[in-house]
């Protein structure tokens, strides 16, 4: 039978309100999305009014705000700080993007929410279990594959050639853009996703790389790359301003080409 | 205590830390056919060195005419001789062969028109011993770090060597002989605890920032394979010499590549003077990163620091070609329009001296095996422990680490590991059963932390320690100001008896791993701050303004620091600095003055 509603330990209930310490100037609601899976309680939403003005401007800063002096339960990862790792990547005020770089003033409404990367399982608060999306990672190879004997000293690639990676190379794997593509929900375990495809570009297109026809080969089926709908919330939702849209269109080009 | 039932796994290798030392030295032990694991607390590609800009330093000589001999000199000199010469020749020696290598792997380095590898300016490297400024280190824009990381978790992919990802490792298993035979670890994602056995454990677990309150490093920059040594009973080595990036933004922290000033940036005071050009007239804002560090922080006491406070400098590119920046800088751009608001094509960026690196860590020789001092013997080999990265002390930065130097550390000696492990072990040899009573220290520790029911919560005894060795363990340092830091820190320790962790769980408990970890940032902290009161004399990055010379008859050795955590007493011995080469090719090179 279709199910229409959430299943019963999905439904989120209210969680606990932490008020504001006493004299705080300027303050802010976070509502933040909490689940502990030792507990066997479903998922709760806890609202943090934070005193912004004792915490630096970003939503990483507020919530590491949290931890520290109101609740150390709240459990999210976090390592750089810089949006260069891509730990922290969540939903805020529902959008996929990295706390560490997003300003909590920039995020539009009254209380901001926070909630894990949608449609991946939740392990623990804030911390989505990302181990298909790895695993799709993986699947596409990520290194230079060669036949060539290796030069002694470096392969040569010309400037072009090597400015052809920019806008691929940069991506962080934060998972902002694969977490937020519908077609993704749907076929997660049979669509590579964006993250996925935009690396198989990237290898694909390296002037050094001799493995083309092995790579384009792996990703001919009806889903790895074609579930791909140009939907384009990916290149939208991109912390570091990449398009894995336009990269798969490049690869759709180039299956194309082969064929003439 | 609650009952803890551990998961046993028996390897050849187990490599602690998944970053680029630790990514290389898996890699070389599972392509020699040893059965090779790799743990790490975070997703390898979230590791520090993912945030490494500038470059990776290698006399290959595709912008002119270089040398090792050049990059060894410019070394030495750097690490104001307290490297030691025979692993810092290997150093440069092996350098061109390991970028090359990386270069196979895929690293998509920036170009020159001819199709090689670009390499920029960086600070300290010089052409002809300390003539003017070279091109040596090889950059993929400013995101070589990122680049390389990425690449080198791909091809450890292609290789057998087993991730284990998300496990927070709690302790070294030493047997009564001291000798390491494995590690255990706690399994995030389901609470479980587990138990590696393996014939050589590779910590490569970086550095410890986190000690201070203002530092480019990660959260998760807590050296935790540092402390662990520590636990073992085992010293670490150097670690009062602490580098201060120049360039760190002001406020946020976030680092700024020295690559900046390697493409002709440069800081100006609030006169708008090019101060550098005072205190190193020769290469001047290339100068090496404790001279740049010092200038500016003279500069900021002097009253001539910028910004409505006159508490920072600024750092100009605004006169470089837009193109180039794009190019050649497209990731600091970025970094301080969101962190300092600024558009670098128009106004300059406000920097501070910023924590970055320790040169300090655990003591090795150049083919990666942990040593301590043993009796007489200074170079005796910990059986079963290897160190590489920024947690090791090889030592190859001595008492400052030349900017490019770390990258080229992380993959040269990561190979060495990887190389000295395929030597030394056999693959599948039989290896002696855990004992209980091995375990049963790090158990104890991590319960009682787990159930700490104090009034202090972690972050408050973590701000206190950072705050300490911010003030009292800075760029420029005084006996007065240390002795009130070991204090502080004391009472930190004292504190800490009351210590709160209020998540009891098991699964994703970041309220415990913070407190596992500010444990051990605290004994780090400990010997940091002892280490520097005790050294009287001012070399590379320990400054002292009562010793402001540098004191080759006393002090050219190496501090060795064991700790007492119970007391928080710090024991201190040294080693001789290798005062000799690798190879008859160069010759031992005899200290000077060090003028940039």
């Amino acid at each position: 039978m279709v199910e229409l509603t959430l299943p019963k330990n999905s439904k989120v209930g209210k969680g606990k309100h932490h008020p504001a310490p006493d004299g705080a100037k300027k303050v802010k609601t976070f509502r933040v999305y909490r689940y502990d899976p030792e507990t066997g309680q479903n998922p709760r939403w806890d609202t943090y009014d934070v005193a912004v003005d004792q915490c630096g401007p970003m939503v990483l800063d507020a919530i590491i705000h949290i931890k520290n002096t109101m609740d150390p339960s709240l459990t999210f990862r976090r390592s750089c700080r810089e949006g260069v790792c891509g730990s922290c990547a969540m939903n805020i005020g529902g959008r996929n993007t990295l706390a560490c770089t997003c300003a909590w003033e920039d995020v539009p409404g009254q209380a901001i929410q926070i909630s894990p990367l949608p449609h991946q399982p939740v392990i623990k608060d804030l911390v989505p279990d990302l181990t298909q999306f790895f695993a799709q990672y993986a699947e596409i190879e990520p290194w230079l594959h060669t036949d060539t004997p290796e030069p002694e000293k470096e392969w040569k690639q010309s400037i072009e050639d090597r400015a052809k990676l920019d806008g691929l190379y940069e991506c962080i794997l934060c998972a902002c853009c694969s977490t937020s593509c519908p077609s993704y929900w749907w076929n997660p375990e049979k669509f590579m996703g964006p993250a996925a495809l935009l690396h198989a570009y990237r290898w694909l297109i390296d002037s050094r790389d001799e493995a083309t026809g092995e790579r384009l080969d792996a990703l001919e089926d009806p889903f790895k790359l074609y579930r791909c709908h140009t939907i384009m919330n990916c290149a939208q939702v991109c912390p570091k301003g990449l398009s894995p849209a336009k990269a798969i269109a490049e690869i759709k080009k180039m299956m194309a080409e082969r064929l003439l | 205590m609650a009952s803890y039932e551990f998961i046993d796994h028996t390897f050849d290798v187990v490599v602690v830390g998944a970053g680029g030392s630790g990514l290389r030295a898996a890699l070389g032990a599972a392509q020699s056919g040893l059965k090779t694991a790799c743990i790490s607390k975070v997703f390898p590609t979230r590791s520090h060195t993912v945030a490494a800009q500038g470059g990776i330093s290698a006399s290959l000589g595709n912008m002119s005419e270089d040398d090792w001999r050049w990059h060894m000199y410019d070394t030495v000199k750097g690490s104001d001789w307290l490297g030691d010469q025979d692993a810092i020749e290997y150093l440069v020696r092996n350098a061109p062969a390991a970028v090359y290598e990386l270069e196979h792997w895929g690293v998509p380095f920036s170009r020159t028109a001819e199709g090689k590898i670009y390499q920029r300016a960086f600070g300290g490297m010089t052409k002809n011993y300390g003539e003017g400024p070279i091109q040596r280190t090889c950059a993929a824009a400013d995101r070589t770090g990122h680049a390389m990381l990425h690449t080198m978790y791909g091809k450890a992919l292609s290789k057998s060597c087993e991730f284990f990802i998300e496990y927070f490792a709690l302790d070294l298993i030493m047997d009564d002989e001291g000798v390491c035979r494995g590690v255990t670890a706690w399994k995030l994602d389901d609470g479980t605890l587990h138990r590696f056995r393996a014939q050589t454990v590779v910590l490569a677990t970086g550095g410890y920032g986190r000690a201070y309150f203002s530092a480019t490093s990660a959260h998760t920059c807590t050296g935790d394979g540092n402390a662990m040594v520590l636990r073992a009973g085992l010293p670490l080595q150097d670690m009062e010499f602490v580098q201060f990036h120049p360039t760190g933004i002001y406020g946020a922290g976030c680092l700024i590549t020295e690559g900046a000033r390697g493409e002709g940036g440069y800081l100006t005071n609030s006169e708008g003077e090019r101060f550098m050009e005072r205190y190193a007239p020769t290469v001047k804002d290339l100068a090496s990163r404790d001279v740049v560090s010092r200038a500016m922080t003279m500069e900021i006491r002097d009253g001539r620091g910028v910004g409505p406070a006159k508490d920072h400098i600024y750092l100009h590119l605004d006169h470089l070609d837009p193109k180039i920046l794009h190019e050649r800088l497209p990731g600091i751009s970025e970094t301080a329009k969101i962190f300092a608001g600024v558009d670098v094509t128009r106004e300059p960026i406000p920097v501070l001296p910023t924590v970055h690196y320790n040169m300090g860590g655990i003591p090795t020789n150049f083919y990666g095996e942990a040593v301590t001092r043993k009796g007489k013997d200074p170079d005796a080999v910990v059986p079963g422990l290897m160190a590489v990265g920024e947690a090791a002390c090889v030592s190859v930065h001595g008492a400052n680490r030349l900017g490019s130097n770390s990258l080229i550390d992380l993959v040269v000696f990561g190979r060495a590991v990887g190389m000295r492990c395929a030597d030394q072990l056999k693959a599948g040899a039989t290896q002696p059963e855990f004992k209980d009573s091995q375990t049963e220290a790090p158990l104890a520790r991590f319960d009682r932390f787990r159930n700490a029911s104090g009034g202090t919560k972690t972050a408050a005894l973590r701000l206190e320690m950072q705050k300490a060795m911010q003030e009292d363990a800075a760029v420029y340092r005084t006996g007065p100001t240390l002795a009130s830091g070991v204090k502080r820190i004391d009472a930190v320790r004292e504190k800490a008896a009351d210590i709160q962790v209020s998540d009891r769980g098991m699964i994703w408990n970041t309220d415990l791993v913070e407190t596992l970890e500010f444990d051990n940032l605290l004994d780090q902290a400990t010997v940091t701050i002892a280490g520097a009161l005790n050294r009287e004399e001012s070399r590379g990055a320990q400054a002292r303004e009562d010793f402001p010379d540098r004191d080759d008859a006393k002090w050219m050795k190496h501090t060795l620091a064991w700790c007492d955590r119970n007391t928080g007493k710090v024991k201190i011995d040294y080693r001789p600095v290798h005062a000799y080469t690798l190879t008859k090719d160069i010759e031992y090179i005899k200290p000077k003055a060090r003028v940039y």
